[in-house]
């Protein structure tokens, strides 16, 4: 499975043409479908978008947006491993609802408090990814499967629990409520200083500064690490990898787990920052979203981010569609999944154009290579390879 | 239970003598299906809180009903796969085959409905075999993007459809009726549809390994760029099958809605298109192990609904199953050992370590487990309601850890082939 989109190097334009175009065509699309059933295409996204530029939307779309980045990078740091973790979705479950249920049951002060819900959040995660990665270093269990099957085993446990609660006490599946010290502060205060107060009793997610801290760290360990450096090859070419002393086996351990850990963090800008309990209405599917997010971003730290940023702003502003009566909210969702089918199709399609010139050039370079050297055995072989790392 | 787990790892029979006669397939199957109801029986027997549902008319019908949703997905699966292209987009394209099933059999009969379900899942099957085959998607990307549009596909169109409707909603259409039963001894009444998914696995069998048409899809699945050079249209095949696998999704889909529960409802699917790729995955990509599993789990999900006590019981089952798997790996001979990595097969050297390693992981594990659930069982009433629905997941991934070596999917599944390429 050729899971993780080599970066283009050639143009930045070019690889930043193929999203807007995605997002563009699956708009067009959406207008489309609006158009068939009988609606207004123009008056449903104008609505969109003017309900859009307000600022409490931002925050809503913020807000949204900052769950949805950590997954995608979760996502992000398999796929520079050419590992598919699709088990994402149950690992932020798992890990939002025991870190909360830790969370209720512990009492220490502030900063420490918030600290420990962060840090067994992203132990749970781990240790549920760490899963089909020891499955698959040692059984061979290839981990899309297993990673499935381990999903409907986790969201399974979290519902047993909740009916659990809901047995025993009744009427209630959902955690007791965080204490105070345990929850994150808003950031109004910081947003406020470039807009004007935020109304409506909308709240920044403190979680926000992790989600940044949690990208910035991505991006150097990958790109100013031997470790990312490592993980990166061991991901384009396990085999090269190994010979040149990366362990492939324990570099699958390794992104499995780090991806899993950042999954932890998944559920807990809601978790610290509004609702500070764990229930049955908790937002699922952010795992399958994260997977989308970077796909469009190509597991680039700011790219994800971008795509994260699409994505929430969708969501943010398909209520609007509900009230104002323009068209059912449920047209965001075949946008969404249009933007994602056009992206990647858009890759794949660039991506196969490039490799095309790639070949040429190489055997252009081998070809000139045997004319200047014509006894030299085996001459065409370098480039070859040079090429084989590089790609 | 017994049976299947037995069955999946079998090729050598327990004990003494008769090897040959436990390999012939009219003496195991018939052999394996007592076993199991004999468990099944046992545990009735003595299960405390007392149950009365494990071995009943009325549990088999409902394993049946059941199963069918699952041997569909699966045997989409299995078509799809065998082709090469691995399709988690089971569980979208049932979504679809819900929705489309429900408008059919309200506009048209349900007839209709079964027809335009398939219709359904059979256009997300077509968009998965573009983007995959086409345009050379990865084939876990494009199945995971159609997870994601179709539940707001199908919660769209309900909106614009069944929300105008007498008793719809945007969650839920008006009631709609069966496309018929038969009267069976013993089944009771049992759905049309019910015998033609069963008529289905020997059909697919028939297809797949016994018609040039299922020679040349195999061999797509298992080495493209060879059949591409004898001339096989390895893209029109790829093609074929995953429209044939979307199609079959949208029937269970369908089913869903006119034999199981007679209403759309949103989110009805509820994860049974990925157990229907377990099943697949347990069957080995066969359609006899794809309906032996889909019999297992659908058994689980409709005693679930049935009878509380009756899944509690299943974990008594469930340890003795374990423990005759510990017993036969312990009296299994020796074979010479062949360890199976990803697709390479390699010979390893035997001896003590190797034997500790291998043997004594496969009576000791399935041992432990044994017990375990006997403790868990002796030390409680009643068991999560969850557990019939995590079953099957649990399973396969206990058979692919297990037997991981003994299972072989087609080698070229899940590759994105261009021709030309290679």
């Amino acid at each position: 499975m050729s899971t993780g989109p080599v970066r283009p190097r050639s143009s930045i334009l070019l690889s930043l043409a193929a999203p807007v175009a995605a997002v563009l065509f699956a708009l067009l699309f959406s207008s489309l479908v609006l158009l068939i059933s009988g609606k207004d295409p123009v008056a449903a996204f104008s609505a969109m978008l003017s309900y859009g530029s307000r600022l409490e939307t931002f925050v809503d779309a913020v807000n949204r947006a900052t769950p949805l980045y950590i997954a995608g990078v979760a996502v992000a740091i398999g796929f520079r491993m050419n590992l598919f973790n699709i088990g994402v979705e149950s690992q932020y479950i798992l890990a939002a609802l025991i870190s909360t249920q830790v969370g209720t049951v512990i009492d220490l002060p502030a900063p420490l408090h918030v600290t420990v819900i962060i840090v067994v959040a992203m132990v749970i995660g781990a240790l549920w990814a760490a899963i089909p990665a020891v499955l698959k270093v040692t059984r061979g269990v290839n981990e899309v499967i297993a990673t499935i099957m381990l999903n409907a085993i986790g969201v399974s446990f979290v519902a047993a629990f909740l009916l659990a609660r809901w047995d025993s006490e009744g009427q209630d599946t959902r955690t007791a409520d965080i204490p105070e010290s345990g929850r994150m502060p808003d950031l109004n205060g910081l947003f406020e200083i470039f807009t004007r107060e935020i109304q409506k009793g909308r709240h920044v997610y403190g979680f926000l500064l992790v989600a940044v801290v949690v990208g910035l760290a991505y991006w150097f360990v990958l790109n100013r690490t031997t470790l990312g450096y490592d993980l990166r090859a061991s991901g384009a070419n396990p085999m090269a990898a190994e010979a040149s002393g990366v362990p492939a086996k324990r570099m699958i351990l390794i992104a499995m787990i780090a991806s899993g850990a950042i999954a932890g963090l998944i559920g807990l800008p809601d978790v610290l920052g509004d609702r500070y309990h764990f229930g049955g209405d908790f937002p699922q599917g952010l795992g399958f979203l994260g997977i989308a997010v970077a796909l469009l971003g190509r597991n680039n730290p700011g790219g994800i981010v971008a795509a994260a940023m699409v994505f929430a702003y969708l969501d943010a502003t398909a209520p609007i569609l509900e009230l104002e009566g323009d068209a059912p909210r449920e047209i965001v969702t075949i946008t969404k999944g249009v933007i994602i089918f056009a992206a990647v199709i858009a890759y794949a399609v660039v991506e196969r154009a490039q490799r095309r010139r790639e070949v040429a050039a190489a055997a252009r370079a081998t070809a000139a290579l045997h004319a200047d050297e014509d006894s030299g055995g085996g001459g065409g072989a370098a480039p070859a390879a040079a090429q084989g790392v590089r790609a | 239970m017994t049976a299947t787990v037995e069955r999946t790892g079998s090729g050598t029979g327990t004990g003494f003598d008769p090897r040959t006669l436990w390999r012939r397939a009219w003496f195991r199957w018939p052999a394996l299906t007592f076993l199991g109801i004999a468990v099944l029986q046992i545990a009735e027997w003595i299960s405390e809180p007392p149950t009365d549902e494990l071995v009943s008319g009325a549990q088999a019908s409902a394993m049946l009903r059941w199963a069918v949703p699952l041997l569909l997905a699966g045997l989409g699966g299995l078509f799809s796969e065998r082709s090469g292209v691995v399709n988690i987009g089971l569980e979208g394209m049932m979504v679809l085959g819900t929705w489309f099933g429900a408008w059919g059999a309200i506009e048209f009969g349900p007839v209709w409905g079964t027809i335009i379900g398939m219709v359904g899942g059979a256009l997300g099957g077509l968009l998965h075999a573009v983007a995959t085959v086409s345009f050379g998607v990865d084939h876990i990307i494009s199945a995971v993007a159609i997870n994601l549009m179709a539940p707001g596909i199908a919660r769209y169109l309900a909106d614009e459809v069944f929300t105008d409707m007498d008793g719809g909603s945007i969650t839920q259409s008006p009631r709609v009726t069966s496309v018929g039963y038969v009267e069976l001894p013993i089944l009771d009444r049992v759905s049309w549809l019910t015998i033609i998914a069963f008529a289905l696995v020997p059909v697919s069998w028939f297809v797949l390994w016994r018609t040039r048409f299922g020679l040349r899809l195999r061999s797509c699945g298992e080495h493209p760029t060879a059949a591409d050079s004898l001339g096989v249209n390895v893209y029109r095949y790829k093609y074929i099958a995953v429209v044939i696998s979307g199609a079959l999704a949208g029937l269970a889909g369908s089913f869903i809605v006119t034999e199981l529960t007679g209403i759309y409802r949103e989110g009805q699917v509820n994860g049974r298109g990925f157990i229907g790729l377990a099943t697949m995955i347990f069957g080995n990509w066969r359609p006899g192990g794809t309906a032996l599993g889909a019999l297992l789990f659908g058994y689980a999900d409709g005693l679930q609904l049935r009878d509380r006590n009756g899944v509690h019981a299943l974990l008594l089952v469930g340890s003795m199953a374990m423990l005759l798997l510990a017993l036969r790996a312990a009296l299994k001979k020796e074979k010479v050992p062949v360890r199976t990595v990803g697709m390479e097969r390699t010979e390893v050297p035997g001896g003590w370590r190797w034997r500790l390693r291998t043997r004594g992981v496969s009576v000791l594990v399935p041992a432990a487990i044994g017990v375990g659930l006997l403790v868990w069982y002796l030390t409680t009433d009643t068991v999560p309601r969850q557990l019939p629905q995590v079953t099957p997941h649990i399973l396969t991934l206990v058979v692919l850890v297990f037997s991981g070596s003994r299972l072989r999917m087609p080698a070229a599944d899940g590759k994105v082939w261009r021709k030309g390429d290679h």
